[in-house]
């Protein structure tokens, strides 16, 4: 009944890993002329990539541009079409993501690779669990997953199960099972995505004394501040070819997001015009029922960009959400166009003009497997100029949906292709194109850049930028602090779920919106640097 | 795990805070259960009585071990619609293989009952493996699979027998061991409990379990951590196809004859026990401990509405309703309490 155990490899403490250095003088990985084709695409076009023992080597490059399809490779789950790959000196073929984690290839993925319906100890030893004879040794299991916790300096309970968690320690788990055993090439895809400033610092902590060590990490990441960071080279890739391998104190970042775009970028965030209107959305003391937005104030005018700022968790995508009528409210009014409304439901909300769009698009925006037409005109079909009754009227939707693909510059500016072939930044304009096939006047928007490369981030930015011009009022929702600073007009910040301030003017700077963050912990920091924050939580 | 130790501070409290604490101390199934027979040996005499106490004992025993397999490919993430089909086909080829090899040399009852069984278990056997193949390789939907083979599994146990029960097994097999009573309870009991031991300590306490777990939470993660989530994924459709063959052996032996009819609704009545016992049906959630106790939920509940002269087509409605009242309970339950859940 019971098949004959896999040997269980007994993992050391990643603090012992990693002695190679000596052994090979050589590099830790040299891949040479990879390359790899997926129905339609070439990915990897003959990639030349090396890592060396004890270096962060970032991986830089718009989405598409094969990052996630070179890392893929070099943790096994699926192989090259062409090309070398030499690991600690050894020619590897057919590598399984099972084989790349015996010899110390540790990926952490975006996706995560946790069960959710088991514990987090459980999770940490899958596939190499303590056992005699296939039975189960728990306790020490247990006891390893706290040592290994600990160590990493995480905020994790190992009996917990892992749906329970919030997505940032699903990432420390996720961390923490990279690291169970003897790693020697680390790979880290987008990891501070989801941490906190606090726990960002500490993984950054961790990955100088892994380098130290010796461990080669292989790290991707958008956020060019923490790139300047923690680089030591830094590769760059587009479209599926490298462009260069540069040391990371030998380039600067406008040359940087020049190399990865193939042209010149003078701005990230242009210049935005706000003239700020009525109230069009005003929401007075709103309480949530989950409890993560506690008697919130504030309000968005016509012509403006109304910012809320806020760490992971802070309850300001929550707050959103309630307001498009996603999440339950409890307590509180929503004024729209000065009218109190009562019905928190998305179709009403539609109807009125109030537009939410996700940040997890694949999740909550968009039928992948569906054309861009028909994801573009979803939220409109009740419309009398795409629909008769409940007959469609194709005509008229191809030249709309057409239309507004133009506007938005998607590529291709086709409408029939299913969105799922389409990349993260040409996904997004697909949700944005929703906003512009019905007439809305309240856009709010979550995350709207996030995971998108900088050339597209920057047309979401000119969207944002028509839309004002049209009379719109944007509510700009981001963790990401440079978007929130340069495009709002008005700043909110929210911490614990509340609104802690609201910045304007010459106030809208990193410092003020910092000793917002921190205020509660350290009480005397940053109040010299805000004198005009205004209190709107307690104001009723 | 399921034994209530009231504390004196709790005595204090209203009483409706008690028992709802109760409750969730013990859980709903298990409360469910004991009102069940409760209300039965208060109000139905004849529930108490020795017949019908071993046919209620045979019946959840079946179940049970039916269940367990089912449970095993529910939490793969999977869908066994074949167990019935698989029961029927291994009753009559069981029966025709002893009938066969008794004709042939009449002396030989050991050997005829040792081919008939490994014959009946090789059709939960390869029904399962075919089963599990084609989830694993050809990732066609289990719903799909396991349609088609119950299908053709149905099929060929109606050609070889044209529908008339088959006779002819030894008397060994079927009086010695079908109707045996050990230790003063029908010998399925022993065969179910056993089952459930040895599915419980594999569950917990073994590599298996884990990785069948972790295949129906996230295959995806189950393949990156290194789990060969295909023969994991094959081997809980072939588990669950010998459960039931076992399950069919123990009918067949007891009936005396190999019958192409004789799954009846333990089809159906497996998934209701797993969806009735919390096993999730979107993989990785199940505990068979409760299964067992959802079995014997069923069968009890089964033999009440025969008790009370209830029409055998409006039971058929009803085990339809059960089903379709748990899950949505599952379901709601869990909407309103996500992380409320204990493991």
């Amino acid at each position: 009944m019971f098949p004959a155990p896999a040997p269980s490899r007994g993992g050391g403490r990643f603090t012992e890993a990693v002695n190679s250095m000596n052994e090979h003088d050589g590099n830790l990985l040299e891949l040479t002329g990879i390359s790899k084709r997926f129905p339609g695409v070439l990915a990897l076009d003959n990639v030349d990539f090396d890592l060396r023992h004890g270096e962060v080597h970032v991986l830089f490059g718009e989405n598409g541009a094969g990052k996630s399809t070179l890392i893929n490779v070099i943790a096994g789950t699926f192989g090259p079409d062409s090309g070398r790959f030499l690991y600690q000196g050894r020619e590897i073929r057919k590598l399984t993501p099972h084989q790349a984690r015996v010899m110390g290839i540790s990926p952490v993925f975006q996706e995560f690779s946790l069960v959710p319906e088991m514990t987090v100890d459980e999770n940490l030893f899958l596939g190499r669990e303590r056992s005699r004879f296939t039975f189960l040794n728990k306790r020490a299991m247990r006891a390893k997953a706290r040592e290994v916790i600990a160590e990493l300096g995480f905020n994790l309970d190992p009996t917990r199960k892992v749906g329970s968690l919030s997505r940032a320690h699903q990432q420390m788990v996720e961390i923490a099972k990279a690291l169970l055993t003897d790693v020697r090439l680390l790979i880290l895809d987008e990891p501070t995505a989801s941490l906190t400033e606090a726990e960002t610092i500490k993984l950054f902590a961790l990955i100088d004394r892994l380098r130290a060590q010796g461990v080669g990490i292989i790290y991707v990441s958008h956020r060019m501040g923490e790139i300047k960071q923690i680089a030591d080279r830094i590769s760059v890739l587009r479209d599926g070819r490298k462009i260069a391998t540069v040391r990371s104190d030998e380039i600067s970042e406008t040359e940087l997001v020049e190399l990865m775009a193939g042209r010149k970028i003078e701005v990230l965030f242009p210049h935005v015009d706000h003239r700020p209107a009525e109230d069009l959305l005003e929401v007075r003391n709103l309480t949530l029922a989950s409890g993560s937005v506690k008697d919130v104030t504030f309000h968005a005018r016509a012509g403006e960009i109304t910012g809320i700022a806020g760490l992971v968790g802070c309850g300001k995508s929550e707050l959103i959400r309630a307001v498009f009528g996603l999440d339950p409210v409890e307590s509180g009014t929503v004024l729209l166009y000065g009218k109190e409304t009562s019905s928190f439901k998305p179709t009403a909300m539609l109807r009125a003009g109030v537009c939410y769009f996700p940040s997890d698009r694949v999740a909550e925006g968009l039928a992948l497997a569906r054309p861009v037409r028909e994801n573009v005109s979803m939220a409109a079909l009740d419309l009398p100029e795409f629909a008769k009754g409940q007959v469609i009227r194709r005509k008229e939707e191809k030249k709309t949906i057409q239309d507004i693909v133009d506007r938005l510059k998607l590529r291709p500016p086709q409408i029939e292709p299913a969105v799922g072939r389409l990349s993260g930044g040409n996904r997004q304009k697909v949700v944005l194109g929703r906003g512009l096939a019905r007439e809305i006047r309240v856009f709010l928007f979550d995350e709207p850049t996030v995971g998108i490369d900088v050339g597209a981030k920057l047309e979401v930015y000119e969207l944002m930028k028509l839309l004002l011009e049209m009379g719109a009022a944007i509510v700009l929702v981001s963790s990401e602090l440079p978007e929130v600073l340069h495009l709002s007009n008005r700043l909110y910040v929210m911490h614990h779920a509340r609104m802690v301030a609201e910045l304007t003017g010459q106030d809208i700077n990193e410092q003020a919106v910092l000793a917002c963050f921190f205020r509660e912990d350290a009480p005397n920091a940053g109040s010299d640097e805000v004198p005009a924050e205004r209190a709107v939580a307690s104001a009723a | 795990m399921t034994t209530v130790a009231i504390e004196p501070a709790s005595v204090a409290q209203p009483k409706l805070a008690l028992v709802s604490r109760a409750l969730r101390r013990i859980g709903f199934l298990p409360a469910l259960l004991i009102v069940l027979i409760v209300l039965l040996v208060l109000f139905e005499p004849r529930f108490m009585g020795m017949f019908n106490i071993f046919n209620v004992a045979r019946n959840s025993s079946a179940l049970l071990i039916v269940a367990s397999g089912q449970m095993l490919v529910l939490v793969v993430g999977g869908f066994d619609l074949s167990v019935g089909a698989v029961i029927a086909l291994t009753s009559v080829v069981t029966a025709k293989v002893m009938a066969v090899m008794l004709e042939g040399a009449p002396e030989d009852v050991t050997l005829a009952i040792i081919a008939g069984v490994a014959a009946g278990m090789g059709c939960g056997f390869v029904t399962g493996l075919i089963n599990g193949a084609c989830v694993a390789f050809l990732r066609i939907s289990p719903f799909m699979v396991t349609l088609g083979t119950s299908s053709i599994a149905t099929g060929v146990a109606l050609l070889l027998t044209n529908g008339i029960p088959v006779y002819g097994m030894p008397d060994a097999f079927v009086k010695d061991f079908g109707r045996a009573i050990w230790f003063g309870l029908p010998m399925p009991v022993y065969v179910s409990l056993s089952i459930l031991v040895l599915v419980w300590i594999m569950q917990r306490r073994t590599t298996v379990g884990r990785y069948i777990h972790a295949i129906g939470g996230n295959v995806q993660a189950a393949m990156v951590s290194g789990v060969n989530t295909n023969f994991y994924l094959i081997l809980a459709y072939t588990l669950c196809g010998m459960l039931a063959s076992l399950t069919s052996l123990l009918l067949t032996a007891r009936l005396g004859s190999g019958q192409a009819t004789m799954s009846g609704n333990l089809m159906l009545e497996s998934i209701a026990a797993g969806v009735i016992a919390g096993v999730s049906l979107r993989g990785g959630v199940g505990r068979v401990e409760m299964v067992a106790l959802s079995a014997l939920f069923l069968s009890i509940l089964t033999n009440a509405m025969n008790l009370l002269k209830v029409n055998s087509k409006i039971q058929t409605i009803f085990m339809g309703i059960i089903v379709v009242a748990a899950v949505a309970l599952d379901e709601l339950a869990k909407r309103r309490s996500r992380s409320a859940r204990e493991g």
